[in-house]
């Protein structure tokens, strides 16, 4: 049997989801008896059968998997509730196993597959959607690419109007339908002191953590997740900003992302320049600009094309 | 002996796996500590707390990089973006030596994340060969294969599990990763004595030694790394020593992980066999 086969089969029964009791199927992946399917690549020993020797793997499959996204998601996992979480994770993982070497993007998908599964989000459709993106913006920033900030000498070469600015690639930009922010900060604190708690005193911590989500109400937010010092933040920010800061992403000049941000805004014009100063002001603070990449430095105007061409 | 192609020409002495549990107490005690043993994949990330950290380390301590995903066994060639992710951990960490298990764990781009046993068959051995040596000429670091504890073997076996791992390291020219935790774990599992395997192994391959504790079932034994160092287990190192002379040790805790002073503590038993191993010879 050629290696590429073996390994297929194997493959195959490890990765197939287990019994509620959480033992191993007695039917195969394809059809069949799985103690034949075993049996036809396994050796049996004096204690074990070879059903019972696949399994040990099926199980530590299982054990791994679903660990890494109870431990990457336990917002989403207060939304849903702990036994729908894992029956989501497993259906999750069945249609999307793992295509990484690091367990850290197992849950890179499950916003997407989410929104093609709705119905296991159950009634809390746009609270779960909002959690899952959270909690995939807290990983992006935790382990986010940090380039070189922006210097004092860089600003000074950026007088024209025409420059831009780029964002760390760490941040994080979310527009959310519910203040998920709070809602995550109060479970994972909840986690944190639960090794140090009573049982009676963890049970409270459920119940409260419950009433918390049942009793979170739709509030728009905008946020930032980024990272100082190395711990990630949840930064909540004005619509405007939301919106200049995900114009600059995108390439556009200074100018027109400030004249984007105040399209459809209530701030009166009179405030905007103080607006636009103390915004710019935080996040050059907290390190959040750096140098375009060269393809948006190359995307100028044609006067400006013009003026290079001139200099040459 | 102990230094030898397989580990850069290094003796490395104990060292103990780095843990996120133990990161402020290293850094802020600074404890004395041979050498710090790395997962590579916790660093393969293209910023953050993680990094930081390892640049700290790597300021005061040797490290060696340590990989679980690689699957040199994998039937199919290893992956290019890990591999460009792993040489950029390379490069940064100037690890002498890489070390990965010898076994699998994906099949066409899907990762269980195991470490899967492999079948002991003439092709598997080629094809894990192709692949170590695939790894070694792209990262242009010397490469150890580390065998692993298994729960199952497997009909199509030609040879026994130690006559595999020496044909991959000939066949490969690699250096051999010596878990002794993980033969005695898979003696007890697959019925084979221990010391067979040990004495079978080319002591002048030996690049480095694991040790770690288990946990122990009813039908099997799991290679758990959340217990201390059983005596059994001390006698095969004891006896890989003897064969191997003064090599690199490290001890494993991945699981229930106690207080740094406990771990290095354990870890540091090695010391009463090492002491009389400096001029060890294979035998």
């Amino acid at each position: 049997m050629k290696l590429a086969t073996l390994q297929r089969a194997v493959a195959r029964a490890v990765m197939q989801p287990l019994t509620r009791s959480e033992r191993m199927k007695r039917s195969a992946p394809g059809g069949g008896r799985m103690s034949t399917y075993a049996a036809r690549y396994i050796k049996p020993n004096d204690r074990l059968t070879s059903f019972e020797r696949l399994e040990i793997y099926n199980r530590q499959y299982w054990l791994r998997v679903l660990g890494a996204l109870a431990e990457d998601f336990p917002g989403l996992r207060a939304v849903l509730g702990g036994q729908w979480f894992e029956s989501m994770c497993k259906a999750y993982l069945t249609e999307c196993p793992s295509r990484s070497f690091t367990l850290r993007n197992l849950g890179a998908r499950l916003e997407s597959w989410l929104r093609q599964n709705p119905s296991w989000m159950r009634d809390r459709q746009a609270l779960a959607l909002d959690m899952v993106r959270l909690e995939w913006a807290d990983i992006e920033a935790f382990d986010g690419q940090a380039k070189p900030p922006l210097r004092s000498e860089d600003l000074r070469e950026m007088q024209s109007p025409q420059l831009r600015l780029a964002l760390q690639p760490y941040v994080q930009l979310l527009e959310l339908r519910y203040p998920v922010d709070d809602l995550l900060l109060a479970v994972k604190h909840g986690e944190d002191t639960a090794d140090f708690t009573s049982n009676a005193i963890q049970e409270r911590k459920k119940r409260s953590k419950v009433r918390a989500v049942a009793k979170l109400e739709p509030a728009q937010i905008f946020l930032a997740v980024h990272r100082l010092d190395f711990s990630v933040y949840f930064r909540r920010i004005e619509p405007e900003d939301f919106a200049l800061l995900g114009a600059l992403r995108s390439g556009k000049t200074i100018e027109r992302a400030i004249e984007f941000a105040f399209r459809k805004s209530a701030v009166p014009a009179a405030d905007r320049a103080a607006f636009v100063q103390h915004s710019f002001q935080t996040w050059a603070t907290l390190g959040w600009f750096c140098r375009p990449e060269e393809k948006h430095a190359r995307r100028e105007s044609p006067r400006e094309k013009g003026i290079a061409r001139n200099h040459e | 002996m102990p230094e030898n192609k397989f580990n850069g020409f290094t003796n490395y002495g104990i060292g103990i796996g780095l843990r996120s549990p133990h990161y402020d107490h290293i850094l802020s005690r600074k404890p004395v500590v041979d050498w710090f043993e790395i997962i590579s994949e916790n660093f393969m990330i293209d910023g953050g707390r993680p990094l930081h950290i390892l640049d700290q380390i790597l300021e005061q301590y040797k490290v060696v990089q340590h990989g679980v995903s690689m699957y040199f066994g994998s039937a199919e060639k290893p992956n290019r973006e890990h591999l460009r992710r792993l040489k950029e951990l390379v490069k940064r960490t100037k690890t002498p030596w890489l070390t990965d298990h010898l076994c699998w764990g994906s099949v066409d781009g899907r990762y269980t994340h195991d470490l899967l046993p492999m079948p002991y068959t003439f092709e598997a051995a080629r094809l894990t060969a192709r692949n170590v040596r695939e790894v070694r000429d792209f990262l242009e670091v010397p490469i150890a294969v580390e065998n692993v504890s298994s729960y199952a073997e497997f009909h199509v076996s030609e040879m026994t599990e130690w006559e595999f791992l020496n044909e991959v390291a000939e066949r490969s020219d690699c250096g051999i990763l010596l878990d002794v935790n993980n033969i005695y774990v898979s003696s007890q599992n697959h019925s084979f004595n221990p010391f067979d395997y040990v004495n079978s192994v080319p002591a002048e391959r030996v690049a480095q030694i694991h040790i770690a504790g288990h946990s122990k079932f009813q039908k099997y034994i799991l290679d758990t790394h959340d217990h201390p160092v059983i005596d059994p287990v001390w006698k095969l190192y004891e006896r890989a020593i003897q064969r191997a002379g003064h090599t690199a040790t490290l001890l494993e805790w991945d699981d229930s992980i106690p207080s740094f002073q406990e771990v290095h503590r354990e870890a540091k038993k090695a010391n009463r066999f090492l002491a009389d191993t400096s001029l060890a010879v294979a035998v």
